[in-house]
């Protein structure tokens, strides 16, 4: 071990230890709480049709969009009640898994 | 014909084969860094000792013109030979022919090697090089895959398997390597992916080269899907052969014995391990300072580095290290670590490797990210690795042993036949910072000078508990030990524990919590 290495300091269980730090722990993502008036993306696709308009007002489990992909037209619901602010993709986008889609109010 | 043209056109014939896929696609392998098939196999096996099976075997298909084309060998090569006189079953796909396309003759030479191996008791080796499923052959080029999973998953536990991915190893191939107990990779040369850059990029728009996708560096680091990492075949065959002296030929074996060696006085165990339990050192300089000549043999070494395995040697025979890495991440279990520790406990187990555990272990590492990753679930795997191996189980308790750490880490309830501490060993409930501000709490909180209340208490608490003296009361730990006599009693305890017999209660197969 090299002695004067410049260690980081990890609190475990409000001890304070020195010590190398992954770059797995330094690069994770930190947690946000899930927002459920963004609709994202659940898996990676294409999608094929979008099936509200904006000021259009949804319940809990309405289709929103239909998404293509793995060989699977898949529905995306609404999580929650409230109005389509924003739509922020078009027909034939592709998206990644957790890409933003649209937006209620 | 007179006999000796027959063997004239015998080694006709066996030349033509032996070229496989031709010059020029010889020549493309070298260009990019990478021996051929045959070439592999003399590397790696003892000179003069490799006999090849099936060098006629061709493909019999018939759709998309396949019947105009002859693929030598259909681009695998199967047999047996030695690696320091243990005898080894091995193929080696060939890219030159067909890309090391699969096929139904491809697979049946693989899958008869493999049958061989688990027949002859005798470990298995596998060298991936191939584009994947041979596309001409349809589905029974995905019958080829499935036998050959079938069999890595019944030869497990009874004949070691290593494979070693030479070239890409892509879609359903990679899952054979996945079977096996230990994957070597080689910079620039191994790519391992199930949907590669191409499909990514069609389908997500994600653009990645397949090196950062599934290179070798990927899976010694990022995936933990390979468990050695070389900078050339040369070094990865030397990697192989080093494994091969540590491993039985077999479950009902026990590995080759060596003349044992004393470690190198260099290694001084009272100057490694700081007293302060907060400061780190490295764990490998321990383990050196006990083992035969101070030669350790990692595995996974780039992957949760904050726990360490591998194999060394006391008094001649091969024993398993597991020890926590105070000088990564504290050396904290965490979902990957757990799952490097417990996955090895088990091949030790398998194959009658008895089990060092060094412990210095601060608990688990929070966050939310480690609890959505399931660290219940693979924290667990090590509770249930070490209660489930019957091979010897030697514990050496180094300085912290917290909490659930302290339960997890070979402790005397999992069944640990022996259990050591160093005076220097903390085995309590939790650190003393943390349990003192848990117990008095109120005292420190209504105190007109809470900080150095809390102070004391934490003095308090370490006096009466952070060491090995209340655990050694109730018999938890068997004894407290000078740092200096560690290797000692361990040599003892693996004399004493040779002959080991447990009987475990029948049952089909229990469920590790995978």
């Amino acid at each position: 071990m090299n002695e004067t290495e410049n260690l980081k300091v990890l609190n475990i269980n409000s001890s304070l230890y020195k010590t190398r730090l992954s770059k797995k722990f330094t690069t994770r993502k930190p947690y946000t709480p899930a927002d459920k008036k963004s609709i994202q993306s659940f898996i990676p696709g294409t999608v094929l049709d979008i099936l509200v308009k904006v000021g259009q007002e949804v319940r809990v489990g309405d289709d929103l969009m239909i998404l293509d992909a793995m060989k699977m037209q898949n529905r995306l619901k609404s999580k929650s009640k409230g109005i389509i602010k924003t739509i922020l993709v078009k027909k034939g986008n592709k998206v990644s898994k957790g890409t933003l889609l649209l937006k209620l109010k | 014909m007179p006999v000796n043209k027959k063997i004239r056109e015998l080694q006709e014939k066996r030349k033509k084969i032996l070229l496989g896929g031709g010059e020029q696609a010889i020549e493309k392998q070298k260009a990019l860094g990478k021996r051929t098939a045959r070439e592999r196999i003399m590397a790696l096996l003892d000179p003069n000792s490799f006999i090849e099976y099936d060098l006629f075997v061709e493909h019999d298909a018939r759709d998309f013109d396949m019947d105009k084309k002859s693929l030598p060998s259909d681009g695998v090569i199967i047999g047996s030979g030695t690696i320091y006189g243990a005898p080894i079953a091995i193929f080696a796909q060939d890219f030159t022919v067909a890309g090391g396309s699969l096929g139904l003759m491809h697979s049946r030479k693989i899958t008869k090697i493999m049958d061989h191996a688990l027949k002859m008791m005798i470990p298995l080796i596998g060298i991936n090089d191939s584009g994947g499923a041979r596309i001409q052959e349809g589905v029974n080029s995905l019958a080829g895959y499935g036998e050959i999973f079938f069999r890595n998953t019944i030869s497990s536990g009874i004949i070691p398997q290593i494979s070693v991915i030479l070239g890409p190893c892509a879609g359903g191939a990679v899952y054979s390597p996945a079977l096996t107990d230990f994957v070597f990779v080689v910079d620039n040369i191994s790519k391992m992916f199930i949907t590669g850059p191409e499909v990514i990029k069609t389908v997500l728009g994600e653009e990645i080269s397949m090196e950062d996708l599934g290179g070798a560096r990927v899976h010694s680091e990022i995936t933990g899907n390979a468990h050695f990492f070389a900078q050339s075949e040369e070094e990865c065959f030397e990697q192989i052969k080093r494994l091969i002296t540590f491993i039985p030929w077999n479950n009902t074996r026990k590995a080759k014995a060596f003349e044992p060696g004393e470690p190198k006085k260099t290694f001084d165990l009272e100057k490694i391990v700081p007293g302060d339990p907060t400061l780190p050192y490295d764990v490998k300089d321990v383990i050196r300072a006990i083992v035969d000549n101070s030669d350790f043999f990692e595995i996974m070494e780039l992957y949760a580095k904050n726990m360490v395995i591998g194999f060394g040697r006391m008094g001649g025979k091969t024993t398993g290290f597991v020890a926590n890495q105070p000088l990564e991440m504290a050396g904290v279990l965490d979902v990957d670590s757990a799952d490097k520790a417990a996955r090895f406990i088990r091949y030790c187990d398998s194959f009658n490797i008895p089990i060092i555990t060094l412990v210095d272990i601060p608990g688990y590492l929070p966050g939310v990210d480690q609890e959505h990753a399931g660290v219940i679930r693979h924290g667990a795997k090590v509770l249930y690795a070490y209660s489930e191996a019957t091979v010897p189980k030697l514990t050496v308790i180094l300085r912290k042993a917290y909490g659930g750490g302290y339960i997890a880490m070979s402790s005397r309830h999992l069944r640990a036949d022996f259990v050591f501490a160093w005076p220097t060993a903390e085995i309590a409930v939790m650190g003393p910072e943390g349990a003192a501000n848990i117990i008095f709490r109120k005292e420190i909180m209504s105190s007109d000078d809470p900080e150095s209340v809390r102070k004391q208490k934490v003095e308090e608490y370490k006096t009466k508990f952070a060491n090995p003296y209340v655990a050694a009361a109730r018999g938890y730990v068997d004894a407290v030990i000078e740092p200096k006599e560690t290797r000692r009693f361990l040599l003892h305890a693996i004399e004493v524990s040779e002959h080991k017999a447990v009987k475990v209660l029948n049952k089909k197969h229990g469920l590790p919590p995978f």
